[in-house]
Order: structure tokens, then C-alpha cells, then sequence
């Protein structure tokens, strides 16, 4: 069992590995590839800006190098934990990135709590009930939220509670001075938005893995033993109907790092999503491989997670004898 | 039990949002008293670096001219001045004079004397060092400076005193006096970060500390920064003009302008600037609702929207086609209805604010039988479905393209494809992102036929760039140039090859009339309009001046007062 799991972690670790250094040579490539460049439309939109100072602005950032010299330089560098500066910022990338970072962790991360923590027992409690009256009114409530565009419901949380209702600030993270209990009144609509954007699809999903795990057979048993509804829902069904819940959830936990670039840009909060935006517009590399990096590096972290929550839940899921999950 | 976790999960939620409302409330309160002493302005772009002498960004622009004053600029009359200089070198008064410069070109030594009590934010007077410190760091050229042509037409700085300096330039043009892109560098600030010219951008303390006193030289200081969200200035106690009215400015961006307006219904915002706020039809659609609460000033400014035709393209080598694409165009109905009449057509690519504007350039009025005709002469007669073929029976069909993405322009696109259709003539509407359009499209002249963006430039300035024939981008000149139509007069270079350097002001008048003239005559581009700018203010804020040109009205915030009732 140990020497199974073992080999599952080198094997994951290898994987993940590789993964990395090809994501990020496709990456840069792409990125290289993107036609037109800031300093090109410098030039294109003010005539003071002579060609010469194109070519020269060009030659300075190391533009006119063939692609596969810039990415060695990089990925030297930064194997060697030198990420560089940000072309756009002009400072170093890790003074860019750590409180975006911290930002985004904030928004989505409470934001994904709070969605988890609603639609656990909303999903649970709709598949008890299924085709009743809850169970409609949930799911018209899950369409919605997973229809409805972020941009739109942000403008609207804002004209109901900054403009009309006057309760709450309409964006932005507040002044530096404030006393953080006022600053925390900034990240309500926000985390608000992504909550009522995300809560929809979680509770769908977990409603209906708890609808197939209702019908197996170990439940008509437990049934038959006499176990109370409710504790057959969350004692017995639930445990079962978490499993591809935790898959979801492993695919997302890259979206915990890479940001929610419309809901950031409505409510004027800073976080990674609008920082990978205006770093690939600006091709600003170091910025935009290290964002681009991070994400996938947390995306292939939560799917190790999810792997091994699996076995943690589901007693019959063994990595032994070369399995995967 | 599991309904109690759940309601103790509600209970939780509503007892968040009762803590919060009282906080909120209070701080509502405590900001109505603080905001008496605060300006908090809404842009739709946040800085991306607040170097004066790296990339161009208007919002930092913006914030620059609260925080920072340049040796010369150009006021809201369009006419030049000093701000941090005394007095303009003059030719008549001694203050500028011909020379021959170190590299043996017929120059001009320039003279300017900076204000005696000027110093920077930490008391340090600004004086004739820190110019020439500036200089030797722009002119080399691994320091990467944006306008580096600037610094290589300087080929020496002179210290005379403290206060006083003479610049030698390389040339003897008519408009010597301006030098409004010299952003003055504390030398006791960043000479360190300087000693490494190759590095000094990602050294410089105007990245690095922000808040650094000395780094500023105008009525406020930055206080604090938020990357991606506000700015925070403060009054500057070692200002030595007139005292400036806010304690604290805030500038706040909000990138998505239906935000922007919320915030600015709300109250979180003050106002939203002009110079990076709402386009012109978000403002006027704002307007409709909101012109009870906000003062609305529209401001016709330097941004020529126009359509540059590729005159590679045999149909429009034909001065008539495109003399006949513009008749065809109701300017004045598109200025009214989609703009209420805020941005007046163009008739040329001088501004009419500008003082080397010709009254009398030939106008194209809207004149569709007059378009027909035209089209006629060209050879092309109606044919099947309206659409007007040549001798051959080859379509009039020509390919208009903008860039993506600009509601704006897309709508402009739309209203005059319809309005050339009446006259026979079939236009194919495309888009393309910026980065294409400008990076590859144009840059590469491979437009098949139209395309519409914007210059943006300053009073006088003469477009050498973009009408020299020198100047045409090809693969042989490493697609240099911004000459996109092609255009080639032997007249046209004539004049502006002779304008920098005719300085009689009649003769010059006179260049610049024929310029105008032969430009609306040759047509190698359509004028369309120059668009204005539309800065929403509070009923209470007096005594900001948009200038319509690039530099900010900002340069003057010491003039912004609040007047109650």
C-alpha cells in the first residue's frame, strides 16, 4: 500500500513536472506570436514617436531576439528564482503579483467557502425532496445564477446597494488608513457576485450526485434498518456524493489563483484576474509567465488534492499496482 | 439538526450584514465631514508607472500635472508658456541665440531661468543640476526613455547659475521655445538608481517609493498608492504658488465605465475627468439622466479621428473617389445624432482651436448628387443593385476597417457604410483588435482601403510623420514612418520640410494655409471630427478649465475651488 502510493506521488510529481516546463514553453511562444506590440501602438497613435524609437524601445526589451533565446533566458532566470521585473510596472514581478495574490485569495476564497457552504446542505436538502417545491425553487435559483453574466449582476448589486439603497460602498478596497473593519465592508458585493455566480452550479452538481447516491443500495438498506431521512442524507448519501463534488473543486483551485477578471474590473478590486489581463495585453512576460505559471501550478496542486481526497473518502479508491485515479 | 446548522449558517450571514450596515453608515458619516477637505476623482484607467520619462499614459499624465510642473506647456487658450521657467527664451531679447552646436550643426542656445522659489517636496530647491542630470540620463541610450529624440536634438546642457541654464539644440525651427516634454528629474533623489543607466527604470524611486517626497514639485505630493486601484495626493507644504483648496486629492480608477458612473451616482466618486473618463456618447447618454445632479463641459480637443485611404488601391488613386467619398458623408447629421452636436466635423487635420487653423480651407459639404457626379467623371456608372461598376463592370466595393471592440467607431462604421451606399458606392465593414490593426495592419499599410483611428498630437504641430513622402512605411525603410495612406506630394514635402524653419509669421501663416488647403484638396485622408472630451463634475467644484489639448487641465488644480450653494 505504501510502495503503490509511493509511486503514485513520483509518478504525479513527474507529471506535474513536465506539464510545467510544456505550459510555459507554449505559453511564452503564444504570447510571442501575439501580432502588434504596446510600443507599435505607441508609434501608431502618437507622430511624435519616430520609428527609430520604436526600434530602439524594441531592442531595449529584448524584442527583436529570436523567441526560444528569450524563453532559455527566462526560464533560466527564473529557475534560479529570478522572476525579473515587470515591463509594465517597473518593479519587481513578485511586488506585483503578492498583493494581488492576496487580494484574490481573499475574494475567492471566501467566495468559494461561503457558495460551498450554501449549496452543501441547499443540494442536500433539494434531493431529499426532489420535484417538490424547494427543489424547483432551488433550481430556478441555480439557473439563474449560472446564467446570469458577471458583469451584470455586479452593476446591478451596485445600483441596488451603493446607488439606490446607499448601504454599501459601490467598489474599489477603500484607503489605506481605514480601520480594517471598514475596509471589509468593500468586499461584500464583490464576494457577494461570485457567491450567487458559483453557489448555482455547486448546488446542481451536488444535487445531482445526491440523487444518485440516494437510489443505491447500501441506502435501501440503511432504509430498511430504520436509520432516520435525514441521517441517511448526510451520514450515508453524502459521503458518496462528494466524490466528483471534490473534482469539481480540484479543477477550480487554479481559480482561486488566476483571478475573476470581470467581477475585479466592475468593483474596481485589484485582483490576479484583471493583473494576467493587462499583462498579456502589454506583453509584459515576466508578469504575465509567472501569473500564468502559478495558476497552472495550483491547478495541478488541486487535482493532487482531490486524488488524495479521494482515498480519504472512498475507502475503495487504492493507487497501488500503477492505478490512477 | 442539520436545519439548525443551516440556520445558524443564515443566522450568521444576516448578523455579518446587520455588523456591517451600522460601519458603513458611520463611515458614510465620517467621510461626508472629511470630504469637504477631499476631491475624490473617478478615471477609467489606473497609471501604470509614474516615471515622467517612460511609456505615455495619460491617467499618470493626469496625476503628473497635480504633482509635478513642466519647464513649458500650453494653457487653455492654446498658447505657450512657462510653468517652472521664468520667462521663454526669446531671439529678440538675448535669451536665445544662434550657435553652431558641438557637433557642428547650425543650432540654438536656449536660456531659461527657473522660478526662484521652486524646490521639490522635501524643500530641495529644483535648480539648473537637476536639468542637467535629467539630460545625461535621457540621452543615453540604454536608459530607454520614451521621447529620446528630445534629448538628441539637446546636444549640450550649460549651467549659467543655480537657477539659470542654456540648452543647445540642433536645430533653428520656429517653435524653439517649447520644451514641454523635458520632465526635470531630482538629481539628489535618483542619481543612485541613474548610476546604472541600463537598469535605472526598474531602480527609479518613482517606482520603488512612490511616496518619496523629493520626488514631486507640485501643489500636492503622493501620499499612498494602491497598484491597480487609487492614488492618494496631499497638499505639498513646499508649494510656492497659490494655495491649493483640497487637503487631499484621491484619483480612483474604475476601468469599467458603467461602474464608473455608479460610482459616481453613489457618491463614492466626486467626479469623473475628462481626459480619461467616459467617451463622448457614454457622457451624453449619462447626461439624460443625470444632468440635474452634474455639471456636464464638453471640450472639442486634439484627437483627429479620420480615415486614412491606401492609395496603393487603384480605385482610390482617383482624386474624385475620394473626393466623392467625403461629399458623400453627412458629417454634420452623424455630429448630431450620434455626438448632439459635441464633436463639429473636421475639414482638415489642423484643430480650429489651433492659431495656425486656416478659415478658409476648402470644405466638403454634404453633397450626394455632387458625390454621383464625381463617381461619374471617375468612369464608375450605376449598375446592378445600386452598386456602381468601372468599364470592365468591376464593382465599386472598397473595405472599411476600424478597430474592434470601440462601440463608437463600430456605429460611425455602420452610418457611413449606409450613407455611401446611396450614392452606388458598396463598403465591406471590418474590425480588428488594436494590437492587429496597429501592429501589423497599418503598420504594414496592408489595409485594403479605409481605415479610421485617431492622431493625437499638439498645437503646431506640424505633421512631417504622417504626410512626408519620407515617411511612408515600406520594407525597404523597416516599415518606419506613419505615412499609412502612401501619400506622395513633391509640394506637400515641400512645405514641411520649410515650416520648421520659416519663422516669419506671415510666411509661416502662409505654409500652413497651403498645407491645410492641399491636404483637403489631395484628400489622403477623410476628415471626420475631433473628439471631445467630457468632464462630469460636481454642481460645487469651480475653476477647472479643460485645456482640449493633451496636456491636463490638472496643471492648474490649484485654481479647482468648492463653492457651496
Amino acid at each position: 500500500m505504501v510502495a503503490g502510493m509511493t509511486g503514485f506521488l513520483v509518478r504525479r510529481l513527474v507529471q506535474s513536472l513536465v506539464m510545467l516546463v510544456l505550459l510555459s514553453f507554449v505559453i511564452f511562444w503564444l504570447m510571442a506570436l501575439m501580432p502588434g506590440d504596446p510600443i507599435d501602438l505607441l508609434m501608431a497613435t502618437n507622430p511624435d514617436v519616430t520609428s527609430a524609437d520604436a526600434a530602439r524601445l524594441k531592442a531595449l526589451a529584448g524584442l527583436d531576439r529570436p523567441i526560444w533565446e528569450r524563453y532559455l533566458d527566462w526560464a533560466g532566470a527564473a529557475l534560479s528564482g529570478n522572476f525579473g521585473y515587470s515591463r509594465l510596472y517597473s518593479i519587481p514581478v513578485l511586488d506585483v503579483i503578492l498583493p494581488r495574490l492576496g487580494a484574490t485569495l481573499i475574494l475567492l476564497g471566501i467566495s468559494t467557502a461561503l457558495a460551498l457552504a450554501i449549496a452543501i446542505p441547499v443540494g442536500v436538502m433539494a434531493a431529499r425532496r426532489p420535484h417538490g417545491l424547494f427543489d424547483y425553487v432551488v433550481n430556478l435559483g441555480c439557473f439563474a445564477g449560472i446564467s446570469v453574466p458577471p458583469f451584470w449582476l455586479g452593476i446591478l448589486l451596485i445600483l441596488l446597494f451603493a446607488v439606490t439603497l446607499g448601504w454599501l460602498p459601490a467598489g474599489g478596497m477603500g484607503r489605506p488608513d481605514m480601520p480594517l473593519g471598514q475596509r471589509a465592508v468593500y468586499l461584500i458585493l464583490p464576494i457577494l457576485t461570485l457567491t450567487l455566480l458559483s453557489v448555482g452550479g455547486f448546488t446542481r452538481f451536488l444535487r445531482a450526485a445526491m440523487l444518485e447516491a440516494l437510489r443505491q443500495d447500501h441506502i435501501r438498506t440503511a432504509r430498511a434498518k430504520g436509520l432516520s431521512e435525514a441521517r441517511i442524507a448526510w451520514d450515508h448519501a453524502l459521503r458518496n456524493a462528494l466524490l466528483p463534488l471534490i473534482t469539481v473543486l480540484g479543477l477550480s483551485f487554479g481559480g482561486l489563483f488566476s483571478g475573476a477578471l470581470i467581477t475585479e474590473t466592475v468593483f474596481a478590486f485589484p485582483g490576479m484576474g484583471k493583473l494576467i489581463y493587462d499583462a498579456i495585453l502589454a506583453s509584459d512576460y515576466n508578469l504575465a509567465m509567472l501569473s500564468l505559471m502559478l495558476a497552472t501550478l495550483v491547478t495541478l496542486a488541486g487535482n493532487f488534492l482531490a486524488d488524495l481526497a479521494y482515498v480519504a473518502i472512498d475507502p475503495r479508491v487504492s493507487y497501488s499496482d500503477g492505478a490512477d485515479a | 439538526m442539520r436545519l439548525g446548522v443551516f440556520g445558524s449558517w443564515a443566522a450568521v450571514l444576516a448578523l455579518g450584514t446587520c455588523l456591517s450596515l451600522p460601519a458603513s453608515l458611520s463611515q458614510a458619516q465620517a467621510q461626508a465631514q472629511a470630504q469637504a477637505k477631499r476631491l475624490v476623482i473617478g478615471v477609467s484607467q489606473y497609471p501604470t508607472n509614474f516615471h515622467p520619462l517612460f511609456d505615455a499614459h495619460v491617467t499618470r499624465s493626469y496625476i503628473n500635472g497635480m504633482t509635478r510642473r513642466p519647464l513649458t506647456t500650453y494653457n487653455a487658450d492654446w498658447k505657450l508658456i512657462c510653468m517652472l521657467c521664468v520667462e521663454l527664451p526669446d531671439l529678440g531679447k538675448g535669451t536665445a541665440e544662434d550657435v553652431i552646436t558641438p557637433s557642428g550643426k547650425e543650432g540654438r542656445a536656449l536660456t531659461y531661468r527657473i522660478d526662484p522659489q521652486a524646490r521639490w517636496g522635501d524643500g530641495v530647491p529644483i535648480t539648473s543640476k537637476d536639468v542637467l542630470f535629467t539630460w545625461e540620463i535621457g540621452r543615453r541610450n540604454e536608459t530607454g526613455v520614451t521621447n529620446f529624440e528630445l534629448f538628441r536634438r539637446i546636444e549640450d546642457v550649460r549651467i549659467v547659475d543655480d537657477k539659470t541654464f542654456t540648452l543647445v539644440v540642433d536645430e533653428r525651427t520656429c517653435e524653439y521655445q517649447g520644451m514641454n516634454d523635458l520632465e526635470i528629474l531630482p538629481a539628489h533623489i535618483e542619481a543612485e538608481a541613474a548610476s546604472d543607466p541600463a537598469n535605472y527604470r526598474n531602480r527609479s524611486l518613482y517606482e520603488r517609493d512612490t511616496t518619496n517626497k523629493g520626488l514631486w514639485a507640485g501643489p500636492y505630493l503622493v501620499k499612498s498608492t494602491q497598484p491597480g486601484a487609487s492614488v492618494l495626493l496631499e497638499r505639498n507644504p513646499q508649494w510656492w504658488g497659490r494655495s491649493p483648496e483640497f487637503d487631499e486629492i484621491e484619483i480612483r480608477a474604475v476601468e469599467n465605465t458603467a461602474a464608473l458612473m455608479a460610482n459616481l451616482l453613489s457618491g463614492d466618486i466626486d467626479m469623473i475627468a475628462g481626459e480619461v473618463g467616459l467617451t463622448l456618447d457614454q457622457a451624453l447618454s449619462f447626461e439624460e439622466r443625470a444632468k440635474d445632479r452634474f455639471t456636464f463641459v464638453y471640450t472639442p480637443g486634439l484627437i483627429y479621428e479620420h480615415i486614412d485611404l491606401n492609395l496603393d488601391n487603384p480605385v482610390l488613386q482617383d482624386v474624385r473617389v475620394r473626393r466623392a467619398l467625403l461629399h458623400a458623408i453627412d458629417r454634420e447629421a452623424l455630429s448630431q445624432r450620434l455626438f448632439a452636436g459635441r464633436q463639429p466635423p473636421a475639414h482638415g487635420n489642423v484643430n480650429p482651436q489651433d492659431e495656425v487653423f486656416f478659415q478658409d480651407v476648402p470644405r466638403y459639404a454634404y453633397d450626394p448628387e455632387r458625390a454621383k457626379a464625381l463617381l461619374g467623371e471617375a468612369g464608375f456608372r450605376p449598375g446592378p443593385g445600386g452598386v456602381r461598376q468601372n468599364g470592365d463592370g468591376e464593382p465599386l466595393r472598397l473595405e472599411f476597417l476600424t478597430t474592434a471592440g470601440n462601440k463608437t467607431r463600430e456605429l460611425v462604421q455602420q452610418v457611413l457604410q449606409s450613407m455611401w451606399s446611396q450614392v452606388g458606392i458598396q463598403v465591406q465593414l471590418r474590425a480588428e483588435p488594436p494590437r492587429v490593426f496597429f501592429g501589423e495592419t497599418l503598420n504594414k499599410r496592408s489595409f485594403q482601403a479605409m481605415a479610421m483611428f485617431a492622431w493625437i498630437s499638439s498645437p503646431r504641430n506640424i505633421p512631417w510623420t504622417t504626410l512626408h513622402s519620407s515617411m511612408i512605411p515600406s520594407e525597404a525603410n523597416g516599415w518606419g514612418g506613419q505615412n499609412y495612406p502612401g501619400y506622395a506630394s513633391a509640394e506637400m514635402d515641400e512645405i514641411l520640410d520649410r515650416l520648421k524653419f520659416e519663422c516669419e509669421p506671415a510666411r509661416n501663416q502662409a505654409l500652413w494655409n497651403r498645407l491645410q488647403t492641399l491636404y483637403a484638396q489631395d484628400l489622403p485622408a477623410l476628415p471626420l471630427y475631433f473628439r471631445s472630451n467630457a468632464d462630469i463634475l460636481p454642481p460645487w467644484l469651480k475653476g477647472l478649465r479643460p485645456t482640449g489639448h493633451m496636456e491636463p487641465s490638472t496643471l492648474w488644480v490649484e485654481e479647482w475651488s468648492r463653492q457651496d450653494g
